[in-house]
């Protein structure tokens, strides 16, 4: 008898079954529209020039060795570079000395950091009841990465409104107003994913007074700077609007997605504080937190984006290489909404254009999903979230008819 | 003002006032707002470990690295710099974070940060865990560095997410690494392994695991056995993992600055049934004492008829003896035996790749079926911790460990350290033993690995600090990479003050 005998088979992950499905699928025609990575328009992984460039001047560089980082990571990424990118260079907070990075693996790790952080230290100490809010939907992990940091009370709040595929904020709102004070809210800073519906600024301000009269904790997914509208500065307008009102407040920041870099675990947890003590004391125990999960962070991801956004030339190479990436993408909504449009395909397509970001939220409902899947070999969440990225002028055809074909004959 | 010895585990409500008669439990033992005293009679470890009986002259602030934090403080717990910490009502302009306490910082660390800010021209660091060349340079070995050069001008690698688990040819070459090409159980299928941040992330990700699913669902109760002393972060690692019960056993004889078996076994034999214990693979730190083949077969022998767990940490294989296979012998014999067992495996010394954190987590289980629902769950774990693991330091570790030639390479540089190391333990002791200082030093060279435990009292160990500037852990425990043909000389005349000096 083995001691794990009792150890049940944990379900895949969705989006990860997802692709290992699309392998398996041997029709010619098969496109995946799963995972959140962008393609060219061969359908093909891109590492960014500027990335390509600023490794190979890494690998020359005999200065440099493998020595620990500090518990808090490279200090010329963290908060040289990173929360800056986040927060703007001239920002008061950063200027006030109360903004501090703590170097994390991707936007997961700075999230569960920031998480284990707030379940030990915010609301009382230790304090597992303080409600956690994520949107409906939400990127599928953020459920269990507060879960796992300890949380008890993981609740919805409203944001999608399937009738007008568009944000519910009324819902919010009153989610808000009637939330418990203290919760904690877990805001897409641009590109909502799976959504792809961002608040506009009026409505950001809104959110904004309530949170700060109610007292509740904005905790800010950041994983698309950059690519969501193309501009760094645009993409981070919500984040830079709270921290103007004066909230303290935690960035979970991920490189992922602007820099290509997805599996070098590139991330970054920006605190902002009250003041520089605060920050000093906060910062002691998200040492202790790192210690005890990864000890200190991963150097080559953390060198390579830092020599990007420390150098002027590389810098403004990698903004290029980014809105790259988010012009493809806009062409690529364009160019479905007006295939859609020119079938005469029932229903309104102009969510496509007005979502923003990698994901849309098509609307298709999960038999319509299943369809797409087994009959026409184009693999989508069963949410209906298709990854623009999978699209390319090659496929797009295919893609808006089968879609078509979907809307007019399952229901 | 009285002095107390304080320990800390993850939260500054658990640690207790005591004074060295009374006893402490090493690690978690007492927790909770409660000042109790205990009526068990036990020294603090590190009173113990470096065997004071008394703490009235002890005035120093050394930060210890068995997992206690020992601090001067004031009679009240609660009080940090003599004024009491209120917790005032909350007001419109408090900082939601305004209680959070500062933490003292990793001693080791604070240790490394000192020495960086003493200007003294003859200091020597004897700190932290890392390589360095005779000319005192941390070392990025050649093999790193050509395959590095390799994966950089391959145009077919893309930066795109690694598989939850990891690299897949880095998890089976580094687990055979471990328990060698031909191990049976890798071809029963019954090997598995979890690609983790360094040795650090792969305990962690075990000890998730099994605080989920071992000894029932969810046991947070199951004692959790690291020896006396250890390293510093075992006990918070299973700590924050969720186990309520660390414990420590018998591992470290003072008198005898060997293996105390004896108790060890005690220990064995006493402990609760299912008891996790975490063995050092080889080149025990802080100590550097590896139990002999025979005494690692009366620790099996135990372990089996009690059902106890082996989670084996293997951070040194090869750079301690400088040969894999036997730095790999304790864990091989385990898995010959038929344990389920992990081991968390670190590659940050043996490549130098410290900053890449490249570890693996091992896993040898019953068969393949139990195999593939342990790695199901691993990977909710994972998902929820770091998503999927960097590939940096992984690719460089595969293909080294993949290719004949590089794999020759990466032995020999290996053996490099591991020779330095040891020529080193040899002169230290030659020089010391030359220097007529009172004491055997026959450890020195009977220790293994990268730290040997000197034998130095704390009082001893902040005259090395603060008189002669060289710099080593309040355990006495100090890194002989640290030592040079250059600096050596001083380092040894400085013990021998230090022992003839200082009591």
């Amino acid at each position: 008898m083995s001691i794990f005998s009792d150890v049940p088979q944990a379900p895949p992950v969705a989006v990860f079954q997802l692709t290992a499905d699309f392998r398996q699928d041997s029709h010619p025609q098969k496109v995946n529209l799963g995972v959140g990575a962008y393609r060219t328009d061969d359908c093909q992984p891109w590492v960014l020039p500027v990335v390509k460039k600023v490794e190979r001047l890494i690998v020359e560089d005999d200065s440099l060795n493998h020595e620990y980082l500090p518990i808090l990571g490279l200090p010329e990424f963290r908060s040289a570079s990173a929360s800056k990118v986040a927060l703007g260079d001239d920002n008061t907070a950063i200027k006030e000395n109360r903004v501090g990075g703590v170097q994390s693996l991707g936007g997961t790790g700075a999230l569960r950091i920031g998480a284990e952080f707030l379940r030990r230290w915010y609301n009382g100490v230790n304090n597992t009841a303080t409600p956690v809010y994520v949107s409906a939907p939400t990127w599928e992990n953020h459920n269990s990465v507060f879960t796992d940091a300890g949380f008890k009370d993981i609740r919805p709040y409203h944001y999608w409104d399937a009738a007008s595929r568009g944000l519910d904020i009324t819902g919010l709102l009153d989610d808000l107003e009637n939330a418990p004070e203290h919760s904690i809210f877990v805001l897409h800073a641009c590109a909502h994913n799976p959504t792809g519906i961002d608040p506009t600024q009026e409505q950001w301000k809104k959110i904004a007074e309530v949170m700060k009269r109610r007292n509740l904790f904005a905790f800010f997914d950041s994983a698309y700077q950059g690519f969501a509208s193309g501009s760094l500065e645009k993409d981070a307008w919500a984040i830079r609007f709270f921290v103007s009102e004066g909230f303290e407040l935690f960035v979970a920041q991920s490189f992922s997605k602007n820099f290509g870099l997805y599996n070098e675990r590139v991330g970054n947890l920006t605190v902002v504080a009250q003041d520089s003590d605060s920050l000093t004391r906060i910062l002691s125990q998200m040492e202790k937190i790192v210690r005890t999960t990864w000890s200190n962070p991963p150097s080559q991801g953390a060198r390579v984006v830092s020599k990007t956004l420390n150098s002027p030339e590389l810098f403004d190479e990698w903004k290029g290489n980014v809105k790259t990436m988010a012009d493809r993408v806009l062409l690529m909504r364009d160019q479905l909404k007006a295939k859609l449009q020119a079938l005469g395909t029932p229903g309104t397509w102009d969510h496509i254009t007005q979502q923003i970001g990698m994901f849309s939220f098509t609307g298709l409902n999960p038999k319509q999903v299943e369809y797409m899947i087994k009959e026409k070999h184009v693999y989508l969440m069963a949410s209906g979230r298709i990854n623009m990225c999978g699209l390319t002028s090659k496929n797009i055809d295919y893609v808006a008819q089968s879609i078509h074909d979907a809307v007019t004959k399952v229901q | 003002m009285a002095a107390h010895c304080l320990f800390f585990t993850q939260t500054e409500e658990d640690w207790l006032p005591f004074s060295c008669d009374i006893p402490l439990l090493m690690a978690g033992g007492l927790r909770g707002k409660e000042r109790e005293r205990t009526n068990l009679l036990k020294q603090c470890l590190l009173c113990r470990v470096a065997g004071v009986q008394s703490h009235q002259a002890w005035k120093t602030n050394p930060l210890g690295d068995v997992g206690l934090n020992v601090l001067l403080k004031t009679e009240d717990p609660r009080t940090q710099n003599g004024s009491l910490m209120a917790r005032p009502n909350k007001t419109a302009d408090m900082s939601v974070f305004s209680e959070v306490t500062q933490a003292a910082p990793v001693a080791v660390f604070k240790l490394t940060q000192d020495f960086s800010n003493d200007q003294f021209p003859s200091k020597v660091n004897l700190g932290v865990g890392a390589y360095r060349t005779d000319e005192g340079q941390p070392w990025v070995l050649p093999v790193v560095k050509k395959v590095e050069k390799i994966i950089v001008h391959d145009d077919r690698l893309n930066h795109e997410y690694l598989p939850i688990l990891g690299l897949p040819e880095f998890r089976s070459s580094a687990s055979k690494i471990a328990l060698g090409d031909d191990s049976p159980a890798i071809q029963e299928n019954r090997v598995g392994a979890v690609q983790c941040l360094g040795g650090t992330g792969a305990l962690k990700m075990g000890a998730e695991f099994l605080r989920r699913f071992y000894n029932g669902n969810n046991n947070t109760k199951t004692p959790v056995y690291v020896s006396a002393p250890t390293w510093e972060n075992h006990n918070a690692i299973f700590a924050n993992a969720g186990f309520e019960d660390v414990r420590a056993y018998k591992y470290w004889d003072t008198e005898k600055r060997g293996l105390d078996l004896a108790g060890f076994l005690g220990d064995l034999e006493s402990c609760p049934e299912h008891s996790i214990f975490v063995l050092h693979a080889c080149a025990h730190n802080p100590t550097g004492i590896d139990p002999t083949q025979e005494q690692w077969k009366m620790i099996a022998e135990i372990m089996m008829r009690r059902n106890l767990f082996v989670f084996f940490d293997s951070a040194y294989q090869g750079f301690a003896s400088g040969s894999l296979d036997k730095d790999a012998w304790a864990v091989r014999y385990f898995v010959s035996l038929g344990f389920e067992m992990f081991c968390a495996q670190s590659f940050s010394k043996n490549f130098g790749l410290y900053n890449e954190r490249v570890g693996n987590l091992t896993v040898v289980a019953r068969d393949a079926d139990n195999l593939k629902r342990i790695l199901s769950q691993m990977e909710k774990i994972v998902r929820t911790t770091w998503s999927n693991p960097p590939s940096q330091g992984a690719r460089v570790v595969a293909i080294t460990l993949n290719s004949p030639e590089l794999f020759t390479e990466w032995k020999d540089n290996v053996k490099t350290m591991a020779d330095r190391v040891l020529l080193m333990r040899a002169q230290l002791k030659a020089k010391i033993q030359a220097l007529g200082t009172p004491g055997t030093w026959d450890h020195i060279t009977e220790q293994i690995g990268m730290f040997s435990f000197t034998g130095l009292n704390p009082k001893q160990v902040e005259y090395m600090v603060k008189e002669k500037h060289i710099y080593l852990m309040a355990s006495g425990r100090i890194n002989m990479c640290g030592l040079t043909t250059k600096n050596i000389d001083y380092v040894a005349e400085s013990i021998h003050d230090a022992v003839t000096k200082v009591q």
